[in-house]
């Protein structure tokens, strides 16, 4: 495992700290070198569904623990070595950065429910491919929202990078399309859609998304090269539902999820890499350029369950 | 995989149903299934925990163990529990003061303040005839201030002018002078988004509370939240306070578990929900709706609001009166895939009709094509009017015709000849029957035209 940049590392702990603090309180609580018994392991279950961890997912991590130790004399940090053990072993083959590609422009399209941080997301993946060397272009194609398109060209102006924009209530698809077409010409070597926040429940608006990734084929028939959801890290188990329906709808090819500075839990992230194995590109950790971090298993699952590997490792 | 609180709950019932009586044990595995059925809902454990205990104390003893249908109990009773915590049957308004009063938005990133500010806005201007001051105090994120102005054009209420580099205390003052000097009622200060853990933006926002003395501070979180939903809604109120909460994605799938949490951990009453991006889309909060959609009941308030809206009333007569008759030909069944699709299609009055989450998941699992509608109408479209009131008209060489029109095959014009008639054959066995009466107790079923699920 690479060395956390520590920075980073303080900032996704200390806002997992309090999930951290709760779950580390309750699972301390229980285990005093104790034996393992029923009683402990429902209580652990309960601890692990506080953290958004779905009940499934924590009853299996529980049946996991059980098999393992059951009966047996533990300490506090033995349980939650076992259980991040299991949750990086799930993680792990999902932590992967967005793929670079031998294409130009490659295209990323950014999609996800309203208020999750897409516009925030791309100024800070625009801010990563650009410090990579990389020519990026970003499409304001959320021509819904009140303001939307300044708050993209803001962060375009903080990382120097072209926005190309419409106005509001104009036609997304068509600016996508003319958005790739300008970026093809000007031999950029990654165009980001913005799309603009919706409900995957919202046929219309499921189907306007639809057109866009319709549109852009005309240009390049292998676009959109990465369909990225992202995901608000507060949300509970209709995350589920968010990764399924945009899955269907637009073939998402990786997940961000945002806003883990809080005291949002993150266990969901445990039981959408079961379910669906789409890859973790990225976690939104605060609002600032840099604020956004490749996604580490061990890290995750550890900082999740309260142990201090880095400060171990170092 | 991740089943909803409704389905879950209709298994236990189902169970409970078939019996004549219960033990003790049977309300404790209830009760068990009802825990963790909140819990998949997104309602927090502590919360569910404490209903839960509840939820015990009421079913076991006499009142259910001696009912007669100990099933319909349990429902009524869960039901009863969580109208109650929601917030009972009284609606919340805001309580503002004499003018200029002041309502304080805060909440998380994302919530959807901004937009919520609008909306409260444009209901304060129509509803109660307030001259509304519109403000932005997020000088964080980018654009925010500008969001908050396009919002107050297109509402038509006041907008505090931007000043950059001022700061959200500064503004505060800014706006409260504005509201005295120009005779605003209302001033609605919309705040950055935060995080409930972030003390330095906690303590700003506090500040700028001092200053404002709102009437109404208002926590806005988004109804998709998980358990997070606890720590937020206790640590706005514990350090800002705050006077009520406004759910905003609730037009969204999620059970909306945040609702019971929230209100449970605040005890402040839940004011309006937001139910769509436009700016007339903000309701007040009615608690019999939400615990009804969490507990298969279906929300068919709602529903019937639905219909009320987007179906033509006159033409709903006239179709009522042919059935009457015993007589549906296909421009009625035309007009009838019309206005289904108007109500959000088989989904959407699905999910807000009662007792058929399970249909649903079959529904869901089958994949119905939404598209046979459109493509049904076009059949019939391509017919002569004749062809439509005379469907037995339709020979081999018609029947090309008009699948070539449609864009369909022969195949798809027999299909829909054949759900016709599936129809209309149930329409005279329910005039039999004795019409309507009948007919709404069997609404699950008959609303779905026959064949509207894809050949197995």
């Amino acid at each position: 495992m690479t060395q956390p940049n520590s920075s980073w590392w303080q900032r996704l702990k200390s806002g997992l700290s309090k999930t951290s603090g709760q779950l580390t309180g309750s699972i301390s609580a229980i285990f005093v070198k104790k034996k393992l018994d029923q009683d402990m392991l429902d209580e652990l279950e309960e601890a692990l569904i506080v953290a958004d961890m779905g009940v499934e997912t924590a009853g299996r991590l529980v049946g996991h623990l059980k098999r393992e130790r059951y009966g047996r004399d533990v300490t506090d940090r033995e349980v939650r070595q076992v259980l991040a053990a299991e949750v990086a072993r799930i993680l792990q083959p999902y932590a992967k950065p967005i793929p670079s590609r031998e294409v130009a422009p490659q295209v990323i399209l950014v999609c996800g429910v309203n208020g999750t941080g897409k516009t925030t997301t791309i100024g800070k993946l625009a801010k990563m491919a650009t410090d990579a060397g990389l020519k990026v272009v970003l499409a304001a194609c959320d021509t819904f929202r009140a303001a939307a398109v300044e708050q993209l060209q803001v962060w375009g102006e903080r990382n120097g990078v072209p926005v190309y924009a419409a106005t509001q209530g104009s036609d997304p698809a068509a600016l996508a399309f003319s958005a790739l077409e300008k970026a093809k010409a000007q031999g950029a070597d990654i165009l980001m859609i913005d799309t603009a926040g919706r409900l995957h429940n919202k046929a219309a608006l499921m189907d306007e998304l639809k057109k866009i990734v319709r549109v852009i084929k005309k240009v390049d028939p292998s676009a959109p090269h990465d369909t990225v959801l992202v995901l608000d890290g507060t949300t509970g188990q209709n995350a589920h539902r968010q990764v399924e329906v945009f899955r269907d709808i637009v073939d998402v090819s990786g997940l961000v999820v945002t806003k883990l500075d809080g005291t949002a839990k993150g266990g969901v992230v445990v039981s959408l890499a079961e379910r669906f194995h789409l890859p973790i590109h990225a976690l939104g950790v605060g609002e600032a350029i840099e604020d956004l971090k490749p996604f580490e298993a061990q890290a995750f699952a550890d900082a999740l369950l309260g142990l201090d590997q880095p400060e171990q490792a170092a | 995989m991740f089943e909803n609180l409704t389905t879950r709950l209709g298994g236990v019932f189902d169970r409970l149903r078939r019996r004549g009586a219960l033990s003790e044990a049977d309300v404790a595995e209830a009760l068990r299934e009802i825990r963790v059925a909140l819990l998949e809902a997104d309602v927090a454990l502590p919360v569910v925990k404490e209903f839960v205990a509840g939820i015990k104390e009421r079913a076991i003893g006499q009142e259910v163990i001696r009912s007669i249908t100990p099933g319909q109990q349990i429902v009524k009773i869960v039901n009863d529990r969580l109208v109650e915590l929601l917030g009972g049957t009284e609606h919340v308004g805001l309580e503002l003061g004499s003018p200029p009063s002041v309502v304080l938005m805060c909440g998380l990133q994302g919530s959807g303040k901004t937009t919520t500010s609008g909306k409260l806005a444009l209901r304060l201007k129509n509803r109660e005839r307030k001259k509304v001051l519109l403000a932005s105090l997020d000088v964080q994120r980018p654009a925010a201030q500008k969001q908050l102005q396009v919002l107050a054009e297109q509402t038509g209420t006041g907008h505090l002018p931007i000043v950059p580099g001022q700061k959200p205390v500064e503004i505060t003052q800014r706006a409260l002078d504005t509201a005295h000097r120009e005779g605003y009622d209302v001033v609605i200060l919309d705040t950055a988004g935060r995080l409930q853990i972030d003390d330095q933006l906690m303590d700003e926002l506090a500040e700028v509370k001092l200053l404002a003395e709102p009437q109404e501070t208002l926590l806005v979180a988004d109804g998709l939240t998980g358990q997070t939903a606890v720590d937020v809604a206790r640590a706005f109120n514990d350090e800002i306070g705050v006077d009520g909460i406004v759910l905003t994605r609730m037009d969204g799938d999620a059970r909306g578990g945040a609702a019971l949490s929230m209100r449970q951990i605040t005890g402040k009453p839940i004011k309006f929900v937001g139910i769509g991006e436009k700016l007339d889309q903000l309701e007040p909060f009615v608690a019999e709706r939400v615990a009804g959609r969490i507990l298969d009941m279906g929300d068919v308030v709602s529903l019937v609001e639905k219909a009320v809206e987007n179906i033509d009333r006159e033409e709903a007569e006239k179709l009522a009166k042919k059935v009457q008759k015993g007589r549906f030909d296909l421009a009625d069944y035309r007009s009838q895939l019309v206005q289904m699709k108007k109500m959000g299609g088989m989904q959407g009055m699905l999910s807000a009709l009662p007792g058929v989450q399970k249909i649903k998941k079959q529904l869901d699992e089958k994949k119905v094509d939404e598209r046979v509608f459109t493509r049904q109408a076009a059949i019939i479209d391509s017919m002569t009017p004749l062809e439509r009131r005379d469907p037995d008209k339709l020979n081999a060489s018609r029947k090309r015709r008009i699948a070539k029109g449609s864009g369909t095959t022969v195949q798809d014009v027999n299909q829909l000849l054949k759900q016709h008639r599936q129809m209309q054959d149930m329409m005279k066995q329910m005039k039999k029957m004795g019409g309507l009466q009948n007919l709404i107790g069997k609404l699950p079923k008959g609303m779905i035209p026959p064949g509207m699920l894809p050949r197995m």
